[in-house]
């Protein structure tokens, strides 16, 4: 049973030879003998031609380089050309020239930005590219009198880097915008702080040595002068911030910061008037500049948690082809999507995918679901089937008639759902504030006690003492503990193939709980390849030139499997909708497909199909007839990860409970789930994306829910559950819900990010632990009244830098040394 | 001793200064990408017209 998901022999790998673009090494079927280059496959070999034929070889030269074959889409980005793609995305610029701004798969280093930001040399008429990494944001201006975006898009496909329009602009500006400020508040604070503190030295100075009485009023007044406007400008936030809180009546870790800054001002400006009594102004505007900073880091954290599904919309085809007329009165046009209405006529060809859904009019073909239900293998279709907006028609021409478009489309209403239950997710309340309520209370009881229990013996004193503890714990190490911990780690993660979008999904991760798993392209590989194969050698170059021009999952997988075998010119090749196809190579008479199909005109003599019988449930079995005898079998299937049964031991063994939820039909579902170790009330197969989300919605119910998916069927289930994972190579639509993406193929990198989480979270306590016991002592100090401003002003900032050094320090993911290659 | 009067004030202007100058960086968006910049100062210059936007 196991057998049918072993590597077979011609796609292993050997590790002398490395592809000539991307590095990776070349698959011993591929290597082609006495050529100067080799290549791992046909992408990278049209890449590396493109660059050789610019003089742009000096990409061979960084260090760093992208180290995935280039996988083109090899659409033709037609749509991008249309009037109502351009009213959507493109702008006029001053100088008369085209703009827009694409988002670029596959994007991620220093060569990636070389590259990208070379297409006008490339290409003529493109005026400007200009990449944005981190992002994956392209900016490109161009001339549209002599370049089409539709060929820049092309062209950056064709690189590797298949681009999509991005609708996000408005939002992104309002961010932009939002960054900026809060980074002119943190330089204003962390200015204003380092002033207040050299005028504080000056002070504790003259306090040990001496200092005359006009200087030192001089300096305070100084001090005073500077701080006021750390308050009225950065420092507002955390008095709004704590507003707010007082007013919705949600304990928020701003009251009690916004208590002690405001308790600390008035006090230090009333001692400055009278010229007595304690200034706190140093630490105050630290605390302001510390402040922002941990604020400045959470939120940058979060901000990418709240990127929603926009990016989903660009899945439906931006125009369609509608019939008008009917006989020989018919025409063809192109309208936008958005103008297809129920009841037209669509004209659908190969390669194309449907704008809306509807019934088949006319025609056979086979369609490619995958998108909608992570079905792998493409489905026949014929005359009063129905299909559905976004996926892909793969074999012959049709007509359908549109049941519904636009909003209607069962694509739109998964993405609706998507959409919702990515904001219906509660976020999970930070450690750090759900200690805000208790802290607050027990601050201000200490300090009244403080107050109450020295006014009765030293009246002047309580005063001072209970605001010198409102000040000492003020949980500035405290807000710090929490987003630097996470900051470290999500970098550090980064580093190591997992982007982590939100710092929560840390916290929801430490815990083990249930794990949810797609099979199509998560565990397994996601596309037909050669798994099995029975025959003679001499039959190879046959079937793969007749298969040279067929657009048919099961051809490329012919392609990639056999790429250096020779091809030789095909005479009337035909393509049988259904069954397969046939031609005449080489003067044999070749056809290629099902059972029934090749012994239409052929016999089974060597007993190939009965032997052929031993492959695995979930292959699809072709079979090749030469001259009227079946002689040789493929099998082809989606193969399963190699690291598939290491990291699923892994977690299980963490106590993870693992499921599979596919969209495959059950009998595939439960074949490579048993051979996973699975049980089979674990696995659920045939699952539409509504059962996905529902199965999700329902294991939430019960606790943390992890989902791990690529394509668009899992989106709405990554979307609802604790914790969504988008894996590599998945569709856009998933990976713009997910809370993290893995950006190494694989899912060794699982086990690392649940590792990774349970440090990070052991990180965090500590800190806390350690800004707390700070505060106790601080705290105990205050109330015994023998805490100086200058212990204050020295046990703050220590606090705050043991937290940074502490989660610097720590080894949450491990350190990445630079890329090797 | 009290020069102290005239150079505080002075040195408060100097740090006024580096802040305004601050508030003008960040605002005209030289802290938007911190990464890019960083990978593109290694490569040659190619025909990249203009720079800013």
């Amino acid at each position: 049973m196991t057998a049918a998901f072993v590597v077979d022999s011609p796609v292993a790998t050997t590790h002398d030879i490395a592809c000539a673009h991307c590095g990776l090494p070349v698959a011993e079927g591929f290597v082609r003998e006495g050529a100067e280059r080799q290549f791992c496959c046909a992408g990278c070999d049209t890449a590396f031609a493109i660059l050789h034929e610019h003089g742009l070889d000096q990409y061979y030269a960084f260090s760093e380089r992208r180290e995935a074959p280039v996988r083109s889409s090899g659409r033709s980005f037609e749509e991008f050309d249309h009037p109502a793609f351009a009213d959507l995305y493109v702008k006029q610029t001053a100088e008369g020239l085209h703009r827009t701004e694409l988002y670029l798969e596959g994007v991620h280093c220093s060569s990636c930005v070389w590259l990208v930001e070379r297409v006008p040399l490339l290409l003529d008429g493109v005026v400007r590219a200009e990449l944005d990494v981190r992002r994956s944001l392209a900016v490109v201006e161009w001339n549209a009198e002599r370049v089409a975006l539709s060929a820049i898009a092309r062209q950056l496909d064709s690189l590797g880097y298949a681009p999509h329009p991005f609708r996000g602009v408005a939002r992104d500006t309002m961010r932009k915008r939002e960054d900026r400020a809060m980074l002119v508040r943190i330089g204003i604070a962390g200015a204003i702080a380092i002033n207040v503190m050299l005028a504080a030295l000056a002070l504790y100075a003259g306090e040990v040595n001496g200092m005359e009485r006009s200087f030192e009023r001089f300096f305070r007044w100084i001090s005073l002068a500077v701080t006021i406007p750390a308050f009225i400008w950065p420092g507002r936030v955390f008095f709004t911030g704590a507003w707010a809180s007082i007013r919705t009546r949600t304990l928020h870790m701003d009251l009690p910061i916004a208590i002690a800054l405001a308790a600390g001002l008035v006090r230090g400006a009333i001692n400055t008037f009278t010229d007595s009594g304690p200034i706190y102004f140093d630490g105050l505007a630290i605390l302001i500049f510390a402040l922002l900073v941990g604020r400045f880091l959470q939120q940058r954290g979060q901000r990418m948690a709240t990127d929603s599904a926009e990016l989903l919309h660009a899945l439906t085809p931006v125009s369609a082809r509608i019939v008008d007329g009917e006989g020989t009165a018919e025409v063809t046009r192109d309208i936008p999507s958005e103008a297809l209405l129920p009841g037209m006529t669509l004209d659908v060809r190969a390669g194309e995918s449907f704008a809306g859904d509807g019934t088949i009019l006319s025609g056979h073909s086979s369609v490619n679901a995958a998108l909608l239900t992570g079905e792998s293998r493409p489905v026949s279709v014929g005359e009063g089937d129905r299909v559905f907006a976004g996926t892909l028609n793969v074999a012959a021409p049709l007509r359908v008639r549109v049941e519904e478009a636009g909003e209607g489309s069962r694509l739109s209403r998964i993405l609706q759902q998507v959409e919702a239950s990515a904001t219906r997710k509660v976020p999970i309340v930070q450690m750090a504030n759900r200690m805000a309520g208790i802290f607050v209370a027990v601050v201000l009881t200490l300090a009244a006690l403080t107050f109450a229990i020295k006014y009765s013996f030293a009246p002047d004193r309580a005063l001072d003492d209970a605001i010198a503890l409102l000040i000492v714990t003020c949980p500035c190490a405290l807000a710090l503990a929490t987003p630097l911990a996470i900051t470290v780690a999500v970098g550090r993660a980064a580093q190591n193939g997992v982007l982590i979008k939100g710092g929560d999904a840390l916290e929801l991760l430490s815990k083990p709980g249930t794990i949810v798993l797609d099979k199509t392209g998560t565990i397994t590989e996601g596309r037909v390849a050669l798994v099995e194969w029975i025959g003679p050698e001499w039959v190879k170059p046959l079937v793969l030139s007749l298969e040279q021009g067929s657009s048919h999952p099961i051809a490329d997988g012919f392609r990639r499997a056999w790429e250096g075998v020779d091809v030789h010119e095909v005479v009337d090749a035909q393509h049988v909708v259904g069954g397969g196809l046939y031609g005449t190579v080489n003067g044999h008479h070749v056809r290629i497909g099902s059972a029934r199909f090749v012994l239409e005109h052929a016999t089974d003599a060597n007993g190939v199909i009965e032997t052929s019988a031993q492959f695995g449930a979930t292959l699809t079995r072709v079979f090749v007839a030469v001259d009227g005898s079946v002689v040789a079998a493929a099998g082809m299937g989606d193969r399963i990860r190699d690291d598939a049964q290491h990291a699923l031991d892994s977690l299980r063994s963490r106590g993870w409970t693992t499921i599979l939820l596919s969209g495959d039909t059950p009998d595939v579902a439960h074949a490579v789930g048993r051979s996973l170790g699975f049980s089979d009330g674990q696995t659920v197969g045939g699952a539409s994306p509504e059962d996905k989300l529902a199965f999700v919605e329902k294991l939430r119910a019960q606790g943390t829910v992890v989902m791990v998916g690529d394509g668009v069927n899992d989106a709405a289930a990554i979307a609802a559950a604790s914790v969504g994972i988008g894996v590599h190579g998945g569709a856009e639509a998933c990976l713009s819900t997910a809370d993290i993406y893995l950006t190494k193929p694989g899912l060794g990198a699982l086990v690392d990010l649940v590792n990774g989480a349970e440090r990070t979270m052991r990180v965090i306590r500590r800190n806390i632990a350690l800004s707390l016991g700070y505060n106790v002592i601080g705290a105990g100090m205050a109330m015994l009244g023998i805490l100086t401003p200058l212990i204050a002003a020295v046990l703050m900032p220590t606090s705050s830098i043991t937290v940074v050094l502490g989660s610097w320090y720590s080894t949450t993911f491990p350190r990445v040394r630079r890329a090797q290659s | 001793m009290s020069v102290v009067y005239l150079v505080l004030p002075l040195a408060l202007l100097v740090v006024g200064a580096a802040v305004f100058a601050f508030i003008w960086s960040a605002r005209s968006g030289q802290f938007d990408d911190l990464e890019t910049p960083a990978m593109r100062m290694l490569h040659d210059e190619a025909t990249r017209r203009s720079e800013k936007r």
